[in-house]
């Protein structure tokens, strides 16, 4: 047997400790989700009537399965607030990943035509924020963005404006704060696929008689693709889950799904509401999680 | 001749400052402006620690940042412990049954909303009757921290050269000494870069601590949150400028500790 075989067996077994701990903190609690969404709303703590009680035997399971009711799937889906919150998650996620890309692709562009000594210092500038409180990330623009704030007094000592203008609650506030708190994630992966690329193939372009721009379009830019994707995928997702960023700097009128979620629960104490929008919510994103599993499996596992 | 198609163009430096400008600029005028004498956080009074001294006579906020530094240090150990393990059954561990639904355990966190974390963790938590406090929100942030360890991890395995301990074996150790005194040495950097991650990511969290948290044990994001939520106070300047201090000290061990391991092997992860 070779040595590789038998190093694998003790490895193995390492994934017993993980693994029980995933199962029990991961997967068992999406169980619970399901079971509340699944149940009726109570004015009692906690606020639900619980639909599964084993204790009373096969009894009681079966009448529990009759007490099951999909009344919180059909309030989510007759409500225009929830069906808005949606839409409106997955219209901000696609507009804020579109503008991540344009402004992430550059960036990494130039980082990976960097000499190679300067390359891993502008990744550590590129990560450190990403280190940096998310909450104060977003805090610091509230301080720019609010009525006197700074860039106020500087519109307006510029005389680009007669009188103040109002960023904060608005949309482009949120859409700002969004880009900047995931440029890190848009940069990281398109930078590792761009720097990858062998300069060889164009100086082939080259060569071969393609112009600069041509050669980026036909032989840069498809190759990289993946990085693209993984960057796209690690934005998206948890841009459609989103809540403090838009609770933060949005205005009020129109919420996101996640803000909706919050609400539900902390303020509306309707916790079986909740679960159903956590439900559909992770519905929606099943897709693009597969995807994005496939990726990283694919990167971490291929060598 | 060829070599022209290579080199930074204008755009290429332009489009790196600006990009490295918006990532900054933001923080650089919180931290200028949490040294600020004046009340109002938009007029510039002088230089002054005022606020700092306030953020240290104020009892409630200490309370929460210790909570989140208690809670900080303990996650990120047992993430560390347990993503470390992870790492080492996904690259050496071959072919095992449940390894897909394993990785996909993992992975899935790292983009999770973090609004359906937080609730499925805070309805186990309750229907196990569970006592919501420091212990609630260290699990879920354990739960949470250990995927990231477990991909920075698996990506210093993914590039190690595997003849090493194939080598320690052939000359007689067992399975165990051969990981404890090759393999172990090797990752140790990107173990304590993992440590200092799952700390940061922890010390951050406002949604999951939110949801997993109960009445008294707040967090300092949480804490921060209802403050920022009133509007900008000078104290809350203070604050988060200590917390990037903090955190730019942490960076700063880590990239020492990534620097000796990083011979070869970019880390493909998104980190």
């Amino acid at each position: 047997m070779s040595a590789r075989r038998i190093f694998a067996r003790p490895a193995r077994r390492a994934a017993i400790a993980p693994y029980v701990w995933m199962a029990l903190f991961f997967l068992v609690p999406f169980i619970f989700v399901v079971k509340i969404s699944l149940s009726q709303t109570a004015i009692a703590q906690p606020p639900y009537t619980p639909v599964f009680d084993l204790t009373g035997g096969v009894g009681a399971i079966k009448a529990a399965f009759a007490a099951l009711s999909l009344d919180n799937f059909k309030l989510l889906l007759s409500d225009d607030l929830y069906v808005f919150s949606y839409l409106r998650s997955l219209l901000v996620a696609v507009v804020s990943t579109s503008i991540l890309l344009l402004i992430g692709y550059p960036i990494a562009y130039g980082m990976a035509r960097l000499p190679a000594r300067w390359q891993s210092v502008a990744m550590m500038l590129v990560i450190v924020p990403f280190w940096t409180s998310f909450l104060i990330r977003i805090y610091a623009w509230i301080n720019i963005l609010q009525h006197d704030g700074l860039l106020n007094q500087i519109l307006l000592a510029l005389h680009l404006v007669s009188t103040p203008v109002v960023w904060l609650s608005t949309d482009s506030a949120m859409y700002l704060g969004i880009v900047y708190s995931y440029l890190p994630f848009m940069i990281l992966p398109l930078y590792a696929t761009l720097a990858k690329i062998d300069p060889a193939l164009l100086e082939a372009a080259n060569d071969l008689g393609s112009s600069p721009r041509q050669a980026f379009w036909l032989v840069t830019f498809p190759l990289s693709l993946p990085g693209v994707g993984a960057g796209v995928l690690l934005c998206f997702i948890p841009i459609v889950g989103e809540f403090v960023i838009p609770d933060l700097l949005a205005g009020s009128d129109s919420l996101m799904i996640g803000q909706t979620l919050w609400l539900e629960f902390f303020t509306n104490k309707d916790w079986p509401v909740a679960s159903s929008a956590a439900v559909v919510l992770l519905l929606l994103l099943l897709a693009p999680l597969l995807l994005y599993d496939r990726l990283q499996r694919r990167q971490l596992e291929a060598r | 001749m060829a070599r022209a198609s290579n080199k930074l163009s204008r755009f290429n430096v332009t489009s790196l400052a600006l990009g490295l400008a918006f990532l900054y600029l933001p923080i650089v005028i919180l931290v200028i402006y949490s040294f600020n004498a004046s009340r109002l956080v938009t007029v510039w009074g002088g230089w002054s620690l005022r606020w700092y001294g306030e953020f240290f006579n104020d009892g409630a906020m200490l309370d929460a940042a210790w909570m989140s530094f208690r809670v900080a240090v303990t996650s990120a150990t047992l993430a560390t412990l347990l993503g470390t393990l992870a790492a080492v059954a996904l690259s050496r561990g071959e072919r095992f049954r449940g390894r897909t639904l394993f990785s996909g355990m993992l992975y899935a966190p790292l983009v999770m909303p973090e609004v359906i974390t937080g609730l499925s963790l805070l309805l186990l938590f309750v229907a196990v009757n569970a006592e919501r406090g420091f212990w609630t929100v260290t699990i879920a942030h354990t739960t949470l921290t250990m995927c990231f360890v477990a991909v920075v991890v698996q990506s210093r395995l993914g590039a190690l050269d595997r003849s090493l301990e194939e080598a320690a074996m052939d000359l007689g150790c067992d399975p165990a000494r051969a990981f404890l005194s090759v393999t172990l040495p090797l990752i140790l950097p990107s173990i304590a870069a993992g440590w200092m991650l799952a700390f940061t990511l922890s010390l951050d969290d406002l949604v999951i601590a939110s949801f997993t948290t109960g009445p008294g044990s707040a967090t300092l994001p949480i804490r921060i949150y209802s403050e920022v939520r009133l509007g900008v106070k000078p104290e809350i300047n203070a604050i988060c400028t200590l917390i990037i201090a903090l955190i730019a000290i942490v960076i700063v061990v880590a990239s020492f500790a990534s620097k000796l391991s990083r011979e070869q092997g970019e880390s493909a992860a998104p980190l």
